[in-house]
């Protein structure tokens, strides 16, 4: 069964905890960043940061909505990521974390440009670079242990569990306090659903990637198809293509070949005819 | 060869060696302190000028090789026979640019054959790697017996000349393959690729348009050639390849308005702001344009208004494969990417190395000069 987390952004007070606890599950360090005038803090994913706490202040009406995001990797139930990776280096388990082997990458970085949520991050400043992203801590989770984040977040804002169950009790709590929550599961078919799902207090499309004139990781607003869907049906047509390609040129060698030696043949049978021709007239 | 020609050749080679020599020490660089070290590419840009212009660019630019070898040897048109070597030359530089390009922008490029044994069958990229081993070796072969006349062994000439028809075959099976599945890798990003650009049909419109630019690159280097190292090649036979290209391109510019159309985007062509700009120079400008320009006899008939016509349909390509690879293909937004001038060094140091080997090869072997072979 797919494991998944539900993020209600309704329950998390920005705390960090989970940030803290995924670099130190991780084994990540720190960075030394800016202050960008917001709370955001890094704002960006990096090779060493990939959870992080986004803070907005989302005015409607006459309602202020303090909206703190927890974001993370999605991991996808139809990654772009996997689909994309030549040498197999990325892999969806069948528990749900999309997980990354060090030994395969070659660093071409199509893992990066194909996800729909920008998550993938590379290590630029490295000799010997590698991707790295949010791991789902598949290490836990392949124990039947939550995450490291959600182990650590105090108001249950994190709920780790099968992700047919969390989409039912997010729906619960959305219909629930309609007031509260907008009524959509992001995750749920986002980019043909993710194992990590959200429910939040304002629309998704009010937590994009520029906010208050700074560059954050965001939500992407997507459609339900799987990035991959075209990508896959040219290369399921590739081996047909292959052997219809070689039967055609092969054809087409062999056809102007025959015309060409036709051709010839003709020609020298006429050069044959006039010189009989020419020898005729000459007796 | 006039004097004249002799003193400017080594002006030229000493311009080349410094550019390859720059490249090298930027490469050298990059290896101890990492890509980001000499590039302005990020987590939200992670690819730029290389992989659109040494990639994209370069397998397209070396289409001559198939389209050239599919005539000669496929069709029977002997009437291009004495270009196809130039063309072969090209294209097998075009795929050596196109390798040491990934030595650098890879993060691992001693893994470079990792896609031998590691398979993503999935994966388009998988495909184009596969593609780009085997095609490069395959012209490698195609051009071989150029140095083994030269160096006046018999035995492995014979053997490339019995094996010939099956490398074409297999040479152009791959090339239609791999031009069309660096279509198929943008696939994979319908949220990013504007929409005037993405379509399911990719791949079709990506072999289009490199047919139509290995005929027009074998005119500009055939054209470029003939002035430098004074081959002469016959007006007809570059007339010739002109008179396909409207065809091609026709094909190709019926196929794209064609795709838009149905899928009832053809308003997009104005409200897409820059996007609509680009779409409407690389079209108009570099297909439209030179259909009317190569159905003009009088074109045909000028050496000089063919080779700038040619190398019109090559800037509209580069164009559109900047446009899909690069300028609407958007990254994180918010994220800006413009090349740092040592990606432009590596770029240049490569192109650098591909005409000096290019210029030493039409020195030291037989390429616009030798007798047709037997047929097989």
């Amino acid at each position: 069964m797919i494991r998944g987390v539900l993020v209600d952004l309704g329950r998390c007070m920005g705390c960090r905890s989970c940030q803290v606890a995924c670099k130190a599950w991780n084994d990540n360090t720190n960075e030394i960043t800016v202050c960008l005038g917001c709370y955001d803090n890094p704002p960006r994913f990096s090779a060493d940061t990939w959870s992080l706490i986004r803070f907005d202040e989302v005015a409607e009406g006459d309602q202020l909505h303090w909206v703190f995001s927890k974001l993370q990797c999605m991991h996808c139930e139809h990654p772009g990521c996997v689909a994309a990776c030549p040498v197999g280096a990325l892999e969806k388990t069948p528990q749900g974390p999309v997980i990354y082997h060090d030994e395969r990458c070659i660093g071409c970085r199509y893992c990066q440009v194909a996800c729909p949520f920008h998550v993938p991050t590379f290590q630029w400043d490295r000799p010997v670079p590698f991707i790295r992203k949010c791991t789902f801590c598949a290490d836990r989770v392949s124990q039947g242990i939550e995450p490291a984040c959600v182990k650590a977040c105090p108001t249950d804002a994190l709920a780790f569990g099968e992700r047919e169950e969390l989409l039912v009790e997010a729906r619960k709590r959305v219909l629930a306090r309609p007031e509260k929550y907008v009524d959509h599961i992001y995750g749920e078919k986002e980019a043909g659903g993710t194992s990590w799902l959200y429910i939040s207090p304002v629309p998704f499309e009010m937590l994009g990637f520029i906010a208050h004139g700074a560059v954050k990781m965001g939500f992407p607003t997507l459609g339900p198809e799987r990035v991959d869907k075209f990508a896959s049906v040219a290369m399921s047509v590739v081996p047909p293509w292959i052997l219809a390609a070689t039967a055609t040129l092969s054809g087409l060698y062999w056809f102007t070949k025959r015309r060409e030696k036709g051709l010839q043949a003709r020609r020298e049978a006429q050069a044959r005819k006039d010189g009989q021709a020419g020898h005729e007239e000459e007796a | 060869m006039t004097t004249a020609q002799r003193r400017q050749l080594p002006i030229g080679t000493a311009i080349l060696g410094v550019l390859i020599l720059i490249g090298l020490i930027v490469a050298g660089y990059r290896y101890a302190n990492g890509i980001g070290a000499i590039s302005n590419l990020s987590d939200g840009r992670p690819w730029g000028l290389w992989i659109s212009f040494d990639l994209y660019c370069g397998v397209a630019l070396a289409a001559g090789g198939f389209v050239l070898a599919a005539t000669v040897y496929l069709f029977h048109l002997k009437k291009y026979y004495p270009i196809i070597r130039s063309a072969i030359l090209t294209a097998f530089l075009g795929y050596l640019l196109v390798v040491f390009a990934l030595l650098v922008d890879l993060g691992q490029p001693w893994r470079i054959w990792h896609a031998l044994i590691y398979w993503n069958l999935h994966s388009p990229l998988f495909e184009v790697a596969w593609c780009v081993m085997l095609y490069t070796a395959v012209l490698a072969l195609e051009f071989s017996p150029a140095v083994f006349e030269r160096l006046n062994l018999q035995i492995p000439i014979r053997i490339i000349r019995r094996i010939q028809i099956p490398l074409v075959v297999t040479g152009v099976v791959l090339s239609t393959m791999h031009q069309s599945s660096l279509g198929s890798m943008l696939l994979m990003m319908p949220d990013k690729l504007n929409r005037l650009w993405y379509t399911p049909i990719l791949p079709i419109l990506f072999l289009l348009s490199a047919i139509s630019v290995g005929l027009a690159m074998t005119i500009v280097e055939s054209s470029l050639s003939s002035r430098s190292f004074g081959h002469h090649v016959h007006l007809d036979i570059l007339a010739g390849l002109g008179r396909a290209i409207p065809y091609v391109l026709g094909l190709y510019l019926v196929v794209k308005l064609g795709d838009v159309l149905i899928a009832g985007e053809i308003g997009l062509i104005f409200s897409q702001g820059v996007h609509s700009v680009l779409w409407l120079v690389e079209v108009l400008g570099g297909v439209v344009a030179p259909i009317i320009l190569f159905s003009l006899p009088r074109v045909r008939q000028s050496p000089r208004a063919l080779f700038w016509s040619a190398v019109i349909v090559v800037l509209g390509l580069v164009l559109n494969r900047f446009n899909v690879s690069w300028l609407s293909l958007a990254g994180r937004p918010g994220i800006g990417y413009a090349p740092h001038w040592m990606e432009f060094a590596i770029t240049v140091g490569l192109l650098s190395g591909g005409i000096m080997v290019f210029m030493l090869a039409n020195r030291y072997l037989s390429i616009a000069h030798h007798a047709p072979a037997e047929s097989g």
